[in-house]
């Protein structure tokens, strides 16, 4: 599961350029075209499938959403209903995304270097939140945090509910980036500034957390993204109860079933803007971190 | 390696296995608990159900040709992207990502604005040549495509990367051409990487709901997936069949997490 | 001594890595732990450093027992075969790590640095990320940045071992000068007896977690302990049931004087300015000889050359069968005899 999650767009370590060339400042060349025919044949079915099944349908979010024009947007962003789901979907997205970086990162780093009986099993269980269906997700999470809860915590159609079931759906990502980075990190290194006198917390915090701050932001650029678009989950554990508990994706669903597409479209798009902001903002303090040192 | 304190250990152990218990690990079996609370007959009673039955026979199809054109576009796209140059190269290896940010709902919605019989971009011309695809088969099968499309791409091309072309280029050095190539000796390399990445797809794509529920009529019977019946017979008040049904989506998943698991150590060597 | 080592054991599970040493290391000194690979002489030195445990024995580091000090209270300088660089800080303040988490005064630290990376010659990278410098350029970086803290001991665990030959030869030499201008108490290991020979004032020979023997460079390559020490040291070969250098026998042509071993030339090797003789005895066994081309001209001899062999006299010899080393101060006839 590590790989499916781990950003593609980690920062690797730069080549040595002994003659001093100034990191990034990549060499400006044409675009080169090795495909062979058949290769290129490939390609062309492939693209084809690609855009019938995601270009297309994406380009006609956006177009139908600006076939509306401005007054569209503002209308449906002035609904004091729609504004109340996108402030909460934001709002316990972020709050859990900052929860999944503290927790991502202690839970990666009992995985790699921690070892106890169970630990497998603890493995496993991190990657069941991405392949349960959300649907059922929402029923597992009514199991002990619903009406019938053993312990008593009801938090059913509360705004709880929405902070929970995106918790649940986001616990992989922060642990899966941060992972693969921690099992790599070289021992020496850690000796070296034990050598030179850095106590313990200060390695964490000067050599180990810088090296892990690019899988942290990777995974919470991931992890924001799923929990503002999750739907599933919350169809049953908060009742989208309209101002408390209704998630944008589910304003959506109402009304491409009320058959105002234009509103949906434009709502939809909203929703692919913000959620392309902050990855690309994530992105960009990434490599500021990693080039500052 | 920094040696952390005793009770620093402890306290990091207790965080992280307290929080995925109370999380994850009890509520699951909390509803395994709920499932069969009231015997085992009750929930094979369930499965006894024409329509229930209709259902995960629906959910089989679906996945497994979605299952199968993502792995065929997914390995053809993985080698693409890592074996060739091409402009648009970096746009493309971009936009594989997307799905995974892109909200179920959202999916859903654009391939109806394309798709959809009365208004939309295709839908019109397709159906009157007899291609029906939003209300019916051809819709879920597309949304289920899509939302676990990066799946085995993801997988693959890291592979691809590792292992390097070193193999291709001996064979093509040999005598081979481009197939024999490909079936010889790329396939077999990525083995692994891609039935990691079918089994992830699999489990994805027999567990979308929020996009099959826009595409689909969800007419009983005829549309409904089984993720669709869960929330079907839960708001129905059926809720023992729910849990029956959901259990069973349960135990597929884990299922497909315990061979993934059981297979990494074999992509390690 | 700066740095004494007593009954110290180590155990991998089975393997017994190290088997009660006993070494004193003298203070200001360029020390070499020779051996070779999994010999335990990497063991040996992050033992030193507080890196490993010994399960036994005692570490005292300038008088004080140091065996049960964290790494961070010793108060040695390590060096890595692989640099250990901090990928993520400057070329300056890498070097400037340890005295920052020391809490110095900023001004002092920057000077500090400035005069650590001018002995190093990285003045001009002192911005640079390690990532930019070649790996010559990273380790003289970690040695700055191990000696900014004015350590007692500084420890080198194989550090050129990841270079490539000429600049491995370049910075033995550097080290030698650094030495030289520092006197800091150094210990480093090798796997490399030639960078051993030139570079160290005193070498330990460490071989399958046991010291072999301690000596100058001279004393190990004139007075070898046992057979393994000579073999390690340099090239040998067997003549008479006895190991010598192959520079210490004697070719003669036939007939020579009674004692020598009958033999022919079977392959001449020209290396420099001298020639290395591959020389079948009568009796099928093969015998290295090297001398100078001059020598060899004016002794006439060529490939196929029916010659003699002697062990010189005065030379170092073994028994090949192991035992004591002797030197051989009689004549052949008289030591046959």
């Amino acid at each position: 599961m590590s790989t499916a999650l781990s950003g593609a767009t980690i920062d690797t370590a730069r080549p040595a350029s002994p003659q001093g060339r100034r990191p990034g400042r990549a060499k400006r060349s044409t675009p080169r075209n090795t495909l062979t025919p058949g290769a290129g044949l490939g390609l062309g079915i492939a693209m084809l499938w690609f855009s019938l099944l995601v270009l297309l349908p994406l380009s006609a979010i956006v177009a139908t959403a600006a076939a509306g024009g401005w007054e569209n947007y503002v209308q449906v962003l002035q609904n004091d209903q729609t504004w109340a789901a996108l402030k909460l979907t934001v709002t316990q997205a972020v709050i859990v995304t900052l929860i999944n970086i503290v927790m991502g990162t202690v839970i990666a780093w009992v995985l790699v270097r921690d070892k106890f009986p169970g630990k497998a099993i603890l493995n496993v269980i991190i990657d069941v939140p991405f392949a349960l269906p959300t649907i059922v997700a929402g029923l597992v999470l009514l199991a002990l945090y619903g009406p019938n809860s053993p312990i008593g915590i009801n938090w059913a159609f509360t705004p709880n509910a929405v902070l929970l079931a995106f918790a649940f759906v986001t616990l992989p990502f922060i642990v899966r980036t941060v992972q693969p980075v921690l099992e790599e990190l070289e021992a020496d290194v850690e000796e070296a500034a034990a050598s030179l006198g850095a106590n313990r917390f200060t390695i964490f915090r000067r050599i180990i957390l810088p090296s892990l701050v690019p899988a942290i932001f990777a995974g919470a650029a991931l992890s924001f993204a799923r929990a503002i678009s999750e739907f599933g989950s919350l169809v049953l554990l908060s009742g989208s109860r309209p101002f408390e508990t209704e998630v944008v994706s589910v304003r959506v669903l109402s009304f491409i079933e009320n058959g105002s597409y234009a509103s949906a479209a434009a709502l939809a798009s909203v929703m692919l803007a913000v959620a392309l902001f902050v990855i690309v903002v994530l992105d960009i303090v990434q490599r500021w971190v990693a080039h500052r040192g | 390696m920094v040696k952390v304190s005793a009770p620093a250990k402890w306290t990091l152990r207790l965080l992280a296995v307290g929080y995925v218990f109370f999380l994850v690990a009890w509520p699951t079996g909390l509803l395994a608990y709920r499932t069969f609370e009231d015997g085992l007959s009750s929930v094979l009673d369930t499965f006894q159900e024409p329509d229930v039955q209709a259902a995960l026979k629906l959910t089989a199809e679906v996945a497994i040709i979605a299952v199968v054109i993502n792995l065929v576009f997914g390995v053809t796209i993985s080698i693409l992207l890592v074996r060739y140059e091409f402009p648009g190269k970096r746009a493309l290896s971009a936009m594989v990502d997307v799905p995974l940010s892109v909200s179920p709902v959202v999916v859903g919605l654009a391939l109806v604005l394309v798709y959809n019989g009365r208004d939309g971009w295709f839908g019109p011309g397709l159906e009157e040549n007899g291609v029906i695809v939003i209300f019916n088969t051809p819709g879920l099968v597309m949304a289920t495509c899509f939302v676990a499309l990066p799946l085995v791409i993801r997988e693959v091309v890291p592979t691809l990367h590792e292992i390097g072309d070193d193999q291709e280029q001996a064979a093509r050095s040999l005598g081979a051409n481009a197939p024999q190539t490909f079936w010889r000796i790329t396939l077999p390399s990525i083995k692994w990487a891609v039935v990691y990445g079918v089994v992830l797809s699999l489990a994805r794509s027999v567990g979308e709901f929020g996009a099959v529920k826009v595409v689909s009529s969800n007419l009983r019977g005829k549309d409904l997936t089984a993720t669709l019946m869960v929330e079907n017979k839960y708001q129905n008040f059926a809720q023992e069949q729910a849990y029956a049904i959901a259990f069973l989506l349960v135990l597929i998943s884990i299922a497909c997490l315990v061979v993934v698991a059981l297979l990494r150590p074999k992509t390690d060597d | 001594m700066s740095i004494d080592i007593t009954g110290v054991t180590k155990r991998f599970g089975d393997f017994v890595a190290l088997d009660d040493v006993n070494v004193s290391i003298p203070t200001g000194q360029l020390t070499a732990l020779l051996g070779p690979s999994g010999g335990g002489k990497s063991t040996l030195l992050r033992i030193i450093a507080g890196l490993d445990k010994a399960d036994a024995g005692t570490i005292s580091i300038e008088g004080q027992d140091a065996t049960k000090l964290p790494p961070q209270k010793r108060n040695v300088g390590f060096v890595f075969q692989h640099y250990a660089v901090f990928k993520h800080m400057s070329v300056a303040k890498n070097v400037a790590f340890g005295l920052e988490i020391r809490k110095r005064p900023k001004a002092e630290v920057k000077q500090r640095v400035e005069e650590l990376l001018g002995l190093v010659h990285l003045s001009q990278f002192s911005a640079r990320m390690p990532s930019q410098l070649s790996g010559g350029q990273r380790q003289r970086m970690a040695l700055a940045r191990a000696l900014a803290v004015e350590p007692t001991v500084l420890l080198l665990d194989e550090p050129f071992g990841a270079l490539d030959a000429k600049v491995r030869k370049e910075l033995r030499d550097w080290l030698r000068r650094l030495h030289d201008e520092v006197h800091v108490t150094t210990v480093f290991v090798t796997h490399d007896q030639e960078e051993a020979l030139e570079v160290a004032d005193e070498i330990v020979v460490i071989n399958e977690g046991r010291v072999e023997q301690i000596g100058s460079p001279e004393q190990l390559y004139d007075e070898p302990a046992n057979d393994f020490v000579m073999r390690f040291l340099g090239e040998v070969t067997e003549l008479d049931g006895k190991i010598v250098r192959p520079h210490d026998v004697d070719v003669a042509l036939q007939p020579a004087a009674p004692g020598g071993t009958p033999a022919t030339v079977t392959r001449v090797l020209r290396v420099g300015f001298e020639v290395k003789l591959t020389v079948t005895t009568d009796a099928g066994q093969d015998v290295v000889v090297t001398m100078t081309r001059s020598h060899m001209r004016s002794l006439g001899v060529e490939e196929g050359s029916k010659v003699s062999l002697t062990v010189a006299p005065g030379a170092v010899a073994v028994p090949a069968t192991g035992g004591v080393p002797t030197t051989l101060d009689e004549t052949p006839a008289a030591a046959a005899g």
